[in-house]
């Protein structure tokens, strides 16, 4: 494996930085909502998980088209890379929503069109892993991976969406009207700096750990193609 | 629970998730480390292996 870059070095510095920083944006800076209490510091958390999880499941979409175009197969190590940071961050996601119902809907978990579908998403992509697992050579795996994200990522609008196009008890925060959401609030000022650092951290957080990602997926590249040698 | 007079304390919960939030990246980073030790173990063990049969082939 190659020495480790002063780009990432740097940029893992970043991360931690930024990681503190959203940390004490979202305990002490933002103000406590007078309904919820402290249990809506979640949010800031929530919603920084699921906006780089869903533009992480876009992207592998992304890198799976050109997979399949030019038969790289960088591209299908980018594609895993991105799915598999996705998956941590959309589980985060889905364990703080489930947290933050509890007292706002007296219940962790309800089948409502935005829990359903995200909970849906985070199953595709745990099969995608599953399917890769089955199946031994790298291009076959590959071109099945790419088709299979490439379907796979309309999960991801379609969980942002759902929350706009159905009737749902979910509060849209950015652009809300739903009357029948439940938990919903209007953001102040200093909670505004907290979502939008959120938003912010998150996104440097998901290209370090990407990076990280994919520099495993080369190893696990350059391990295989030496298994191959060796075997010859 | 948000019909009673005042803010409820729902303290416990926002700990939680922010416990979990931390512990399940921990883990990820954990399972990037791992991963990378032992593949870089596999590599050298398979270079090293490469090296011992050359001679034969030689």
């Amino acid at each position: 494996m190659e020495t480790k870059p002063l780009a990432l070095t740097i940029l893992d510095i970043v991360s931690i930085l930024v990681l503190v920083i959203a940390t004490y944006l979202a305990l002490v800076f933002a103000p406590t909502e007078l309904v919820m209490g402290d249990v809506q510091r979640v949010f800031y958390f929530h919603i920084g998980t699921a906006w780089t999880a869903l533009i992480g499941f876009m992207l592998a979409a992304l890198f799976s088209v050109t997979y399949l175009i030019t038969k790289n197969l960088r591209w299908d190590r980018l594609e895993v890379a991105a799915i598999e940071v996705s998956m941590v961050f959309f589980f985060i996601t889905i364990v703080l929503g489930s947290i933050w119902a509890r007292p706002a809907w007296n219940t962790w978990w309800t089948w409502d069109p935005r829990l359903t579908t995200a909970a849906v998403t985070e199953l595709i992509y745990a099969a995608y892993f599953m399917l890769r697992q089955g199946i031994d050579d790298p291009e076959r795996r590959a071109r099945f991976g790419a088709v299979y994200a490439l379907i796979g990522g309309l999960s991801a609008p379609i969980t942002f969406f759902a929350i706009r196009f159905f009737r749902t008890i979910h509060p849209v925060v950015i652009g809300g009207g739903n009357a029948a959401a439940q938990g919903g609030f209007n953001m102040t000022a200093d909670m505004r700096v907290a979502f939008f650092f959120g938003l912010f951290a998150f996104t440097i957080i998901f290209i370090d750990l990407f990076w990280h990602r994919v520099r495993l997926g080369e190893l696990q590249n350059k391990v295989e193609q030496l298994k191959l040698q060796s075997s010859i | 629970m948000f019909l009673q007079n005042g803010t409820p304390d729902t303290s416990g919960y926002m700990i939680a998730g922010y416990l979990i939030a931390f512990v399940v990246m921990g883990l990820y980073l954990a399972s990037i480390y791992v991963r990378s030790r032992n593949l870089k173990q596999d590599m050298s063990m398979l270079e090293e292996m490469e090296k011992a049969d050359q001679p034969k082939a030689g």
